[in-house]
């Protein structure tokens, strides 16, 4: 490992030189050989190594650096430009999730995990209250209603989470304006969001039993008119990408990983479609009732970065799909399971001094019935018991397979939540396609994979 | 008041395939002296769904014919290989005898009858009451060809941390088994770089095993203290 040649700094024109007097790579002495410490310069500057020894120049992209996708850390070891080994430095947003939830009640842990995948917030609540539901035994108890509200959320939740991969992916790929029209339009769905839920992101909406409120007055025609509008604009957002010579010129053939490679490492979502393999878990194991819904699975054949972005684009057009069929599909009814002793007691409102419990809950609590007021107090504080078991619950998230491990002791609080990110699974593979490849590929490489940090490190 | 001698928990007759996990006694934390409520006196035996016999019913006995004909070409009896299997809440789980993991993960993997040709990765959970197997690695197996999804149990304890790895086999448990380690400290032999991934390098212990120390929070009001998570009143 040792050799005389080592090189860190950050991306960009670096130099170094064996001149131990350079003013731009002040060396000293180490175990491990000379270190320098490159601070600008010239490659024409760069002395040849001594013979026999290979020069190693480790570049360190990240975790602060704007094109790699959140704070991850990309460890590169380069030849020139090319990458001769990448690997992958993740934990800097670890915030032990999981060992939270261990202390929390079985419903406080929708809080927690919805701040994992920050871009895809209702998946993370749905595979765990779906893994909740299947522990209490309640699958098929959930109201019709909120299923089908929660399928809606989901989809709409899917577009924007891919506005935001084309959004970034354009931007680190140097198409401004494609981040400029996905923000934009990822925007009209969050306006959805804060109506539905009360907030744009981390939304808690998605509960064990049901969904915390029903929509609003005036919610389904807005989600229709955004609807929409979104098909317009999206044909707008995709124009400025699909057929672009230069956006094909840094995506086509980049990121190469076929179907033998995604197999073995793990991979699913959009990576996985883009080798052809129709594998959606709404389709293959579906949950919500995603069974009684018309959609296609998208697919490409070309292993590369260009095909996925495809994916994400018409994948958006099946979730636009999906949402105007659930909103045909809403019937009145409840959005929360009948049984009082999981049920959430209370429904938020709006009143004139702001956000709380509705009126009618309060006055039943306060002053009409006492055992209301006990059992309201127990089930917020206590919350419910869970048989002991376990459970694992997968959904398709907008990266993949979103898998949701609970263990319970019979206790009020989780014993054990784990959760299988698919941005952690498919991060593993940003060495197979980066590999021998330019620097700049890698970009687009892990771009395609549109990995969220929150969701990798938990 | 309470004695504080363990009491042998009542498990109803009946229910013998249950799995005794952990014994709590009273409530909301009261134990001792101080209790006048009387629920200090209380004793909760918690069990896990115990070992299931054939048949399993649908699929799954499907799957267990194929696994132990195949093991079975291999030399390996079923029995052998696994302590036993559970099916609860429509899941199958295989408790795997941990020296047979890597035959067990290959079979799965490479018999046409069974074809798990993905697998979602491996969790850690730590069971400090579960003498001699304290430490469980969760494995899930979903078979795209079949529209399958198993899950495989492999238990270590505490004072031999030790289990195979299977990066071999299936090279996306890389990741997986190195969060597992610096989570719970299982060692996965044969890991082709078995180091923290989540937590700093330098970090003293892992994190998500049970009796990892919390940290309280001082409050600067009197000198009080809250204290640690796990040492709250809490209801159990």
């Amino acid at each position: 490992m040792s050799t005389d040649h080592v090189t860190y700094g950050s991306a960009g024109p670096t130099s170094t030189s064996s001149a131990t007097d350079d003013p731009f790579a002040p060396g000293y002495e180490t175990t491990e050989g000379r270190i320098f410490t490159v601070s600008g310069g010239d490659w024409d500057t760069i002395t040849a190594a001594p013979d026999g020894e290979k020069e190693r120049i480790v570049v360190n992209m990240g975790p602060q650096h704007p094109s790699t996708h959140g704070v991850l850390r990309l460890i590169l070891e380069l030849d020139g430009e090319t990458v001769t080994e990448a690997r992958c430095g993740i934990g800097y947003l670890h915030t032990g999730i999981e060992k939270n939830m261990e202390f929390r009640s079985w419903v406080q842990g929708v809080t927690f995990v919805t701040r994992m995948d920050y871009l895809a917030p209702l998946f993370n609540e749905a595979a765990y209250c779906l893994a909740v539901e299947k522990l209490l035994g309640i699958t098929d108890d959930i109201p019709e209603r909120a299923s089908t509200i929660r399928v809606m959320m989901m989809e709409l939740n899917r577009v924007s989470s891919h506005l935001v991969a084309l959004a970034t992916g354009g931007m680190e790929l140097g198409a401004l304006s494609a981040m400029i029209y996905g923000f934009r339009d990822r925007e009209l769905i969050l306006d959805i969001f804060e109506m539905v839920t009360g907030l744009r992101m981390n939304n808690a909406y998605i509960r064990p039993g049901g969904v915390a409120q029903d929509l609003p007055d005036g919610a389904e025609e807005k989600i229709r008119d955004t609807v929409k509008l979104l098909r317009k604009r999206l044909k707008d957002t995709t124009n400025l990408l699909v057929d672009n010579s230069i956006w094909m010129g840094r995506t086509v053939g980049i990121g190469y990983l076929d179907l033998t490679g995604c197999m073995a490492l793990g991979i699913t979502g959009p990576v996985l479609r883009s080798t052809g393999l129709p594998h959606d878990l709404r389709k293959s194991q579906p949950y919500c009732g995603y069974e009684n819904y018309d959609f296609e699975v998208v697919t490409e054949t070309t292993c590369d970065v260009y095909g996925r972005f495809l994916i994400r684009v018409k994948e958006m057009e099946q979730s636009l799909r999906i949402v105007e069929q659930a909103l045909d599909r809403l019937k009145p009814g409840p959005v929360m399971v009948a049984d009082k002793k999981i049920a959430w007691p209370s429904k938020l409102s709006v009143g004139s001094d702001g956000q709380g419990n509705s009126a009618e809950h309060i006055k039943e609590i306060m002053s009409e019935s006492m055992e209301a007021l006990i059992h309201h107090f127990k089930l917020v504080t206590e919350g419910f018991k869970v048989e002991p078991g376990q459970a694992y619950v997968a959904i398709e998230s907008p990266r993949g397979e979103l898998g949701c491990h609970v263990v319970s002791s019979g206790g009020t609080r989780p014993y054990r939540v784990h959760f299988r990110d698919p941005s952690f699974t498919n991060l593993q593979a940003v060495a197979a396609m980066g590999e021998g490849g330019q620097v700049a590929d890698i970009i687009g490489a892990v771009a395609s994979i549109d990995p969220v940090m929150g969701g990798v490190d938990r | 008041m309470t004695d504080m001698t363990p009491r042998l928990p009542v498990v109803p007759t009946g229910t013998l395939n249950l799995e005794l996990l952990d014994v709590r006694d009273g409530a909301f934390g009261v134990r001792g002296s101080g209790d006048t409520s009387g629920f200090g006196g209380l004793v909760d035996p918690r069990v896990m769904p115990g070992a299931s016999q054939a048949p399993f019913g649908g699929w799954f006995d499907e799957v267990a014919e194929e696994i132990e004909l195949s093991l079975a070409d291999q030399g390996l009896p079923f029995a052998s290989a696994t302590e036993k299997v559970v099916v609860d809440r429509g899941e199958i789980t295989f408790f795997v005898r941990r020296e047979h993991l890597v035959a067990f993960a290959r079979v799965l993997r490479d018999e046409p009858g069974l074809r798990f040709e993905m697998c979602s990765g491996v969790s850690g959970v730590h069971y400090p009451s579960d003498a001699g197997r304290e430490l469980h690695a969760v494995y899930h197996f979903l078979s795209i060809t079949h529209n399958r999804r198993i899950r495989v149990e492999v238990t270590a304890s505490d004072a031999d941390p030790h289990i195979p790895s299977i990066v071999a086999v299936y090279p996306t448990c890389d990741w997986h088994e190195r969060e597992t380690w610096d989570f719970f400290g299982i060692v996965f032999d044969g890991h082709p770089a078995l180091t923290r991934i989540a937590m700093p390098d330098d970090w003293p212990g892992h994190p998500q095993r049970k009796d990892y120390p919390l940290g309280g929070i001082p409050v600067e009001y009197k000198g009080a203290t809250i204290p640690p998570p796990d040492q709250r009143r809490s209801y159990n």
